[in-house]
């Protein structure tokens, strides 16, 4: 292997990104506090738009800062403010027999990472993929999936429209 | 890079999104569990992207994330529907289709 198949300053970046977005989201599903759980999710969605970068996304990554960090974030501290007043603690969260929960995910994981080591065992990536432009994206978008394109502005428009019958006060 | 360190990231981030689903009771936790479980699958989806050497891998996780934003609009509005009813947002209260 040659020493410059192996990217030393990406790996670094995405131990860090990585270990930031475990922790991060182990909080989310722990903590306490919804507003809490609201903040650390801010922190594992960012962790993942730097993923994307280093997987030569950047208009996937701004795509998520903005869909997810600046307009779904903003909806779930609304959805917190609006039906719980209280910011502090809540002892109620969890669900009393949640516990079972801990080995169908130890489970799963388990499952998950043999299937994988198996499957795609010292499989490496591209080293000097060009990074994928927002022109490339768009080809795609209003090419050949135009259709599916079509179908999400519609089911976005009724989730609006369903969203505002739902919520509205008569 | 190898291939695995991202698809593994993106299996622990599944677990812990469907951890959180099954333990929590609260409405906007759960949803908040699910957002998790959808970008574990965009991770996924544009690691076999960059393998592959193609750009359909962010179609469609463009498509997710416009999906995900759907799903926790009106998610919310049907916790807030939920609130306003019954002063909670308990899961385990809406529980008038037992027998």
């Amino acid at each position: 292997m040659l020493a410059s198949d192996v990217l030393v300053a990406q790996n670094v970046g995405f131990a860090i990104i990585a270990a930031i977005m475990v922790i991060g989201a182990l909080r989310v599903v722990t903590t306490k506090n919804v507003v809490h759980a609201a903040l650390w999710l801010v922190v594992v969605l960012a962790g993942a738009a730097a993923q994307y970068v280093l997987l030569a996304a950047e208009f996937v990554a701004i795509t998520q800062i903005m869909v997810y960090i600046g307009a779904v974030m903003v909806l779930f501290l609304f959805g917190t403010m609006l039906t719980r007043a209280r910011i502090g603690a809540e002892q109620d969260l969890n669900n009393k027999n949640g516990i079972i929960g801990l080995p169908i995910a130890v489970l799963l994981l388990a499952t998950m990472l043999i299937a994988l080591n198996d499957g795609f065992k010292s499989e490496k990536l591209p080293v000097d993929a060009p990074v994928v432009t927002t022109q490339q994206v768009s080809d795609q978008i209003f090419g050949p999936y135009l259709l599916p394109f079509w179908a999400l502005s519609f089911v976005l428009l009724a989730a609006a429209i369903g969203a505002i019958v739902l919520a509205r006060r008569d | 890079m190898l291939l695995n360190q991202f698809l593994m990231l993106g299996a622990v981030l599944f677990c812990i999104g469907v951890y959180g689903v099954i333990v929590r009771k609260n409405a906007v936790l759960v949803l908040m569990s699910i957002e998790l479980i959808l970008n574990s699958v965009n991770i996924n989806l544009l690691a076999f992207s960059l393998r592959n050497n193609s750009v359909d891998g962010h179609t469609f996780a463009l498509y997710v994330i416009a999906v995900a934003a759907a799903e926790v609009g009106v998610g919310l509005a049907m916790v807030l529907l939920m609130y306003r009813n019954r002063r909670s947002v308990g899961l385990d209260e809406l529980s008038e289709m037992k027998g």
